[in-house]
């Protein structure tokens, strides 16, 4: 049967360390425990003394540790050394650390290896396929020179390494030696470990990986490829980094996960996790299971975590998460249509919306009095307020908002150039916005009203110029929102095609088709009107061209009426 | 950022710095127990006034996430707040009848006694009637928040205000002293707020809410700033600029993102509007002592005298720090 013995590197917890150290040697297995030289002598004595009654347990030579440097391969090799001679009959050595848990009781970690005879756990992947690395550094690891310490002289720690990058310089990799990468915790079987601290080359590597950046995550790592016979390229110890290359952290709220996992070791452990190391240090009762470790959740749950951290929730602006512009992710949370010109030459076009897509339709939301919400409501969802001023003190959060409050339910709303024009360029770049804008459609009021002529002139001027500015936004290079822009009369002559396309790209797999075709107002006389606003000295241009005369009514709809809308 | 800007920040610091000190000798300890504080304790600071019917919720809830000791400046309460705090055995009580106003509304006095006792510490600056809520607080201590932000090498952690309110009048349902406040007002505005970047100090400025909604519809420019950064691993030469809300050096200001991800973020579930806020509305009129010549309590007073009520049918009732986490106010950020 395979005996394991355990190095255990530790640093801090210590009390939480000579735990773990105790459960392992309670089950039999040896364990050398590496005390950073940087561990008082108090607490240091404090440590022996919490485990003097355990035979099995010892303490090698102590070494000052600083991430990323050679004194943890040191430390490693150290305790590997002293668990080697000590203890003849180890058959396997595992490395762990001084906030690692064993999940599964000893037993099964044996029936395990005994399964996998010869077969040595070690993390090791070649620098062109790893994914991991701090500072986009991988090869370089192996081939730079790293006088300073990344933790405390990182500019220097650059500089040097922009110099070297310059003046191509190149440290001689050991002839033989293939660089590889992977996890520090490793489990190796006794023959492999003592052939690469016996080999007769190993002072020329040491002197090469004293050198190297982060050795503890490469040397065991490459030199294990010249000396085993068969590696297993995992690490049986369950350890997640987070983007900035630090290891994420086990609660108590992760018992079950860590449970299901069926991993042998987790790492790291929050030192005050009291559940988890109540119930993973409990004496186990049953026969040893032979589950697979199987980790994919928790990779699942941490993933989700980077994910979130790096790329966040798109069209979400919150206290931690407030995006420089063209950094947002989605401007918005989901598609939403704005509709321009529409309200003004159908009859009672929102209801009609309304019904033939399912929902609520909102009217213009940029109201210079107040925001039109569908059915005249006062407030909206997350109790966004009608209030103009509100809106307007910052009309793209409120647009964001109501698409964020609303995810899940397809906005559509009226804009016209009466309304607040502040919130045209947001919607242009916003790949969510569907913009579908009759041009000139507001002049169909201002024809129905028949107000005096020449105030009639000066609002339509005022329009003209605003919506004029509102096309050149939609049209200009810049703009990413799906854009169509009709002018009112090649709509009127044809409006259930544009119709439709619209309405399929809102709901492309609605089966339900609107019965009834939306009411076209009466145009008679909107082309002698035009003629009016020129005669008084206005270019009404927008609109396309409609004859003075009024020709034989086109009446679209009721040629259209036949066919499905 | 140029030099010049910037040294003219760190001069504003010394000179906050400066008058904390100038302040702090207003304050006179009631009961100084600091030299029971432990080198790893998480500490609160709190400043207040006639809070007694709060207290005893407070202390609890703060108590139960892990702070192991309280500073708090009482302003002249003459309720009993004073004598109640005086025996609590984990708290050191200030007390001072000069002006809350004047002590740039108790930021003066606080920035004094962080100095003083808070180096080297995570320190977690609230109202009494600010509770809060972070990611995972129901499963994991506030210890393990701070070791994670230690680990990440994190500095400070925002939370923004969010302003509970109960439905129906304000003293329909009167709050009774021990109870948990969000018994009462547990309804909160899930996504009516505005945020801007503050180009001088870093911060985001956050507005909105049913405050914004509700007390400033006409004229949202002087709705309360909601951003807040409660909770920082304290140096000496670190000072808060005004309340909460931002802090010198500006680097701990950037508890946001701005390339799109999102950092980790709680939330401080402010109970202010409690049946006790029609009588302080009144005396705040009259003490003219809060911020913009406690226009807030102006129409406060205005909306709430009339019998006017926060909550709406789009008001979201409270669950848990999860469901605050989905509506998008809080995150986990890369913490899981």
């Amino acid at each position: 049967m395979a005996r394991v013995g355990f190095l255990m590197l530790c640093h801090t917890a210590l009390n939480r360390a000579a735990q773990v150290a105790r459960h392992w040697a309670m089950q039999g297995a040896p364990v050398v425990i590496h005390l950073d030289a940087r561990v008082g002598r108090a607490q240091h004595e404090r440590m022996v003394q919490a485990l003097a009654d355990l035979p099995h347990v010892g303490f090698c030579r102590r070494y000052r540790c600083e991430w990323g440097t050679w004194s943890l391969v040191a430390a490693t090799q150290a305790a590997a050394e002293m668990l080697l001679a000590a203890h003849a009959d180890v058959t396997h050595v595992y490395a762990a650390s001084g906030s690692c848990l064993p999940l599964r009781p000893h037993a099964e970690l044996q029936a395990w290896l005994d399964a996998h005879p010869g077969t040595d756990f070690i993390e090791s992947v070649t620098t062109e396929d790893v994914s991991w690395t701090v500072g986009g550094i991988d090869i370089e690891r192996f081939t730079l020179h790293f006088p300073f310490s990344w933790r405390r002289q990182r500019w220097l720690f650059d500089r040097t390494v922009d110099i070297q990058r310059r003046l191509r310089i190149r440290r001689r990799i050991p002839q033989g030696v293939v660089p590889h990468l992977g996890s520090q915790w490793w489990c190796l079987t006794r023959r492999t470990l003592a052939a690469i601290l016996q080999d007769p080359r190993r002072r020329a590597f040491d002197r090469y990986f004293a050198r190297v950046w982060i050795p503890d995550e490469s040397y065991f790592q490459s030199l294990v490829r010249q000396h085993s016979p068969q590696i297993e390229s995992r690490s049986l110890t369950l350890s997640k980094f987070d983007f900035q290359g630090k290891p994420h952290i086990f609660y108590d709220d992760h018992l079950q996960l860590l449970r299901r996992s069926d991993c042998f070791v987790a790492r790291k452990i929050w030192p005050e996790a009291d559940r988890l190391f109540r119930v993973f240090l409990a004496p186990a009762g049953s026969a040893p299971a032979r589950a697979e470790p199987n980790p994919g959740k928790i990779d699942r749950l941490f993933s989700r975590a980077v994910e979130r951290r790096t790329k966040g929730r798109p069209g979400l602006y919150m206290q931690s998460r407030f995006p420089n512009e063209n950094w947002e992710n989605g401007k918005t949370a989901a598609p939403y249509s704005v509709f321009e010109g529409f309200a003004e030459v159908f009859e009672d076009w929102e209801g009609w919306l309304g019904r033939a897509i399912g929902g609520r339709v909102h009217g213009h939301l940029f109201a210079p009095e107040r925001v039109r919400f569908a059915g005249g409501e006062r407030v909206w969802n997350g109790a966004l307020s009608d209030s103009a001023a509100l809106r307007d003190y910052n009309p793209r959060m409120f647009l964001t908002s109501l698409v964020w409050n609303t995810r899940g339910e397809r906005q559509c709303f009226q804009f016209g150039p009466a309304d607040l024009q502040d919130i045209s360029w947001f919607m242009a770049t916003d790949p969510n916005a569907q913009l579908s804008v009759i041009s000139g459609a507001w002049a169909v009021p201002l024809f129905r009203a028949g107000a005096p002529f020449a105030e009639l002139r000066r609002t339509a001027a005022a329009l003209q110029k605003t919506e004029r500015w509102h096309l050149d936004v939609l049209r200009s290079p810049w703009a990413k929102a799906r854009v169509r822009i009709w002018s009112l009369a090649d709509f009127a002559e044809n409006p259930m095609e544009p119709l439709q396309t619209i309405l399929d790209e809102i709901t492309p797999r609605a089966l339900r088709r609107p019965a009834e075709a939306p009411r076209l107002v009466d145009l008679a006389g909107f082309g002698r009107f035009l003629q009016q606003l020129r005669n008084e000295g206005m270019q009404p241009v927008l609109m396309g061209d409609f004859p003075v005369a009024d020709p034989a009514p086109p009446d679209p709809v009721r040629r259209t009426a036949g066919r499905a809308v | 950022m140029g030099f010049l800007r910037a040294y003219g920040l760190r001069l504003a610091r010394r000179r906050w710095l400066i008058r904390a000190w100038r302040k702090g000798r207003e304050l006179s300890a009631v009961a100084d127990r600091t030299r029971s504080i432990r080198p790893r304790d998480l500490l609160l600071f709190s400043t207040l006034r006639n809070e007694r019917i709060r207290l005893p919720h407070f202390l609890r809830y703060y108590r139960d996430l892990g702070i192991g000791h309280f500073l708090v400046v009482d302003n002249a309460s003459d309720d009993g707040s004073r004598e109640y705090l005086a025996s609590q055995e984990d708290v050191s009580l200030w007390t001072t009848t000069a002006s809350y106003k004047r002590s740039r509304f108790g930021v003066d006095w606080l920035n004094w006694l962080q100095r003083r006792h808070g180096h080297g510490h995570w320190c977690l600056v609230v109202d009494p009637d600010e509770f809060l809520v972070y990611p995972f607080c129901d499963t994991r201590p506030l210890r393990a928040l701070t070791d994670w932000l230690d680990a990440s090498s994190i500095r400070s952690f925002g939370a923004m205000l969010l302003d509970m309110y109960p439905r129906g009048r304000l003293d329909a349902v009167p709050y009774a002293e021990g109870q948990d406040p969000l018994d009462v007002a547990c309804w909160f505005d899930s996504g009516n707020y505005t945020i801007s970047r503050n180009p001088r100090f870093g911060n985001l400025w956050i507005q909105g809410g049913p405050r914004a909604r509700v007390f400033f519809a006409d004229d949202p420019a002087r709705a309360p700033a909601l951003n807040k950064i409660p909770l920082v691993r304290w140096h000496r030469s670190y000072a808060y600029v005004s309340s909460s809300h931002m802090l010198l050096p500006r680097g701990l200001n950037l508890v946001y993102d701005e390339w799109g991800g999102e950092k980790a973020s709680g939330c401080l579930l402010h109970a202010k509007f409690l049946h006790t806020m029609n009588a302080k509305a009144e005396e705040e009129l009259v003490r003219r002592q809060h911020y913009a010549g406690s226009a807030e309590y102006r129409a406060y007073a205005g909306r709430l005298a009339e019998g006017g009520e926060l909550w709406c049918r789009w008001s979201e009732k409270y669950i848990n720090w999860r469901q605050l986490e989905i509506l998008g106010l809080m995150s986990k950020g890369n913490w899981a």
